[in-house]
């Protein structure tokens, strides 16, 4: 692999929560058109990590660089509109919306339609809001819940609420998506749909950054994998070179007492 | 039974999808009848004419307010409607708690004042104007004022969540009132400000349109306004300004995630709300002709409250509905009891104990308002997206059997 064009860096992270050190110095770059894998045992720093990423937390040290551009400190709706997108842990959907209102929202980051223009009805207004409902319509379509647009996004199926929260994250256009826990409560049957998804979405140009739990999934679809324990980064590579790697084993399965 | 079919035997039995459901034609002609209907309610030969005369003296109409001028009522009643219209974009769509919400409805008012009465002080004392201005022209100062103001109180506060925006908003309404019940420079403390202008035009005998006894026109100017409103405020709801609201309202984080710049569409409310109300204020001030710190007690604040609540808060039917009635209701308790020719007191151990409709009246309609909050939780005309989240949040407090 040559020529890489790095996406996001994660330089020297270090993020405290009074005396707990959720992350350690941890260090990774994130390449154009890759799916890369953030796995780690409970409790190792994922979710955080993901969040001192999109604004959530403010790293005590290190930085984290976005297309080659300083992401910390700044609001978390511009870090959006610079291109990161992300999906939570546990599904957060505005639920009485509908699911095409809520990609809308997401499509919005994008539009400039603001009072005036709204109130007034004027031509933008009605050219965004064309563009938007046909992304989309679009977009649904792509992540598989085509049909359902106009149901709130509270009585979709929970497997159709994470595909929706995919939907509304791409919809604002990202050049990175963040997956937090995609497949959690997933039957297998779904969990393959959602990595054909994965692999579709990565296609399209935009590149992955992906939390999860199951190992099977993570090693089915990523090209690289970072593997945090305590806040630490304990491996990296491919997720052969991870799945051989003694510390993650470790990790994963505790270590044999020396006796 | 499928859940497709209880679904069309509930949107059947919904009123509003009864409307929907006519052809569009229906719909306008059912909108101007009813508007044309609402034009003419402070007539008295409507009711004539309907053939309910209305009687000498204390009469009884099932309608008419017959101890208050209907006209008057009416126009009170519009008034408030306008300002549940404002706090129905702060609380209905942006889910912010504004409990000052008089206080911009005091900005518009005294804007007026001070600029069209021959007796401010901008005239007699400062010599900023060299003399009054024409209402109308002050009308959209009122509002871009009342507007700044909703600003200057958002900048700061709107970082607040929930009770502690609350708290702020009360805290800025009570600083208008007692600033201006205190200090004597500008506002003239309790002895107001007199002579306010009113509305222009005259009649074609030459007397003035919006005069002091009739106060039919004040109406349907208020009325007009209302509908201009109620368009623009819909402009809004249905576009990427009344998403944001409705995203923020139902996850600020999430929605912050997702590109909202939830600052500046709550910014956004706050500031429209406040136009609303500074409108409301301007219209009230041209009709008052007097203008002081009594009139912006903090019950108003919380009565616009209930009227958007009553109605059913983030619904544009809800909150007329509840400007409406909070309003209506009590003056019309004043002419109930002589239906049933309830006394006006009784004698108890030689006591005598007002029992009057009129001065019961705040009673009656206090218990109203219970128990509707008791049994319609979302309000009498709610939007069916509130009262779902209203739903959810009562099943996260108590878990349904």
């Amino acid at each position: 692999m040559s020529e890489r064009k790095p996406l996001l860096e994660v330089d020297n992270v270090t993020l405290r929560f009074g005396g707990v050190v959720a992350l350690n110095q941890v260090n990774f770059t994130l390449y154009e058109g890759e799916i890369l894998g953030l796995i780690g045992p409970n409790g190792a720093g994922k979710t955080t990590c993901f969040n001192a990423m999109t604004g959530v937390y403010l790293p005590t040290e290190g930085q984290i660089r976005f297309k080659g551009e300083q992401v910390s400190g700044k609001k978390r709706n511009k870090i959006t509109k610079m291109g990161m997108a992300r999906t939570f842990q546990n599904i957060r959907l505005f639920p009485e919306m509908t699911a095409l209102e809520n990609v809308l929202v997401g499509a919005d980051a994008h539009n400039t339609t603001s009072v005036p223009t709204a109130l007034l009805r004027l031509p933008k207004h009605w050219r965004e809001e064309r563009q938007s409902r046909a992304r989309g319509l679009e977009l649904l379509d792509f992540v598989g819940i085509t049909g359902r647009s106009d149901d709130q996004a509270r009585n979709l199926s929970y497997g159709d609420q994470r595909r929706l929260e995919i939907a509304r994250a791409l919809a604002t256009n990202p050049a990175l998506l963040c997956l937090d826990e995609p497949a959690a409560g997933f039957n297998p049957a779904e969990k393959v749909a959602l990595l054909e998804l994965i692999k579709k979405i990565r296609d399209s140009g935009v590149t992955v950054l992906l939390i999860e739990h199951d190992m099977r999934l993570v090693m089915g679809v990523t090209d690289r994998i970072v593997v945090l324990e305590f806040g630490k980064k304990i491996a990296e590579g491919t997720p052969e070179e991870v799945r051989d790697n003694p510390k993650v084993v470790a990790a994963y399965l505790g270590v044999p007492d020396a006796a | 039974m499928t859940t497709d079919t209880i679904k069309k035997q509930r949107r059947g039995l919904h009123l509003g999808n009864r409307f929907r459901a006519l052809p569009k034609s229906a719909r306008i002609a059912a909108l101007i009848a009813f508007v044309v209907l609402l034009y003419v309610l402070p007539v008295k030969g409507f009711y004539e004419n309907l053939g309910l005369p209305i009687p000498a003296g204390d009469g009884y109409l099932p309608l008419y307010t017959t101890r208050s001028d209907m006209a008057n009522v009416l126009f009170q009643c519009g008034y408030y409607i306008l300002l549940a219209l404002g706090l129905n974009v702060v609380l209905g769509y942006a889910g912010l708690l504004d409990l000052g919400f008089f206080g911009f409805f005091a900005v518009g008012a005294y804007t007026v004042a001070l600029l069209t009465s021959p007796d401010s002080k901008l005239i007699t004392e400062y010599n900023w104007l060299e003399s009054p201005w024409p209402w109308l022209v002050t009308v959209p100062i009122a509002v871009a004022l009342a507007m700044l103001s909703g600003v200057l109180l958002g900048w700061p506060t709107l970082r607040l969540r929930g009770d502690y925006l609350a708290i702020v908003t009360l805290g800025f309404a009570e600083i208008i009132r007692i600033v201006a019940k205190n200090q004597d420079w500008i506002l003239n403390g309790d002895r107001g400000i007199p002579s306010v202008a009113h509305p222009p035009g005259t009649w074609s005998d030459g007397s003035p349109i919006f005069g002091i006894i009739d106060w039919s026109p004040y109406y349907w100017l208020v009325l007009t306004v209302i509908i201009l409103v109620i368009f623009l405020i819909r402009n809004l709801a249905n576009s990427r300004v009344g998403r944001a609201w409705v995203a923020i309202r139902e996850d600020e984080d999430a929605a912050e995630l997702m590109g909202v710049s939830t600052f500046k569409f709550k910014l956004w409310a706050f500031a429209i709300g406040a136009a609303i109300g500074g409108l409301s204020g301007s219209l009230w001030a041209g009709q008052a002709n007097f203008v002081n710190s009594a009139t912006f007690s903090l019950e108003n604040s919380i009565l616009v409250l209930a009227a958007v609540v009553l109605g059913g808060a983030g619904s544009i039917g809800g909150a007329i509905l509840g400007g409406f009635l909070v309003i209506y209701v009590p003056e019309w308790l004043r002419s109930v009891g002589d239906v049933f020719g309830w006394p006006d007191s009784v004698e108890v151990f030689g006591v005598h104990i007002d029992v009057s409709p009129t001065s019961l009246r705040f009673v009656i309609f206090g218990a109203l308002l219970i128990v509707v909050m008791i049994y319609r939780p979302q309000g009498l005309w709610p939007n069916r997206r509130r009262a779902a989240e209203l739903k959810d949040r009562q099943k996260e407090v108590a878990p349904v059997e």
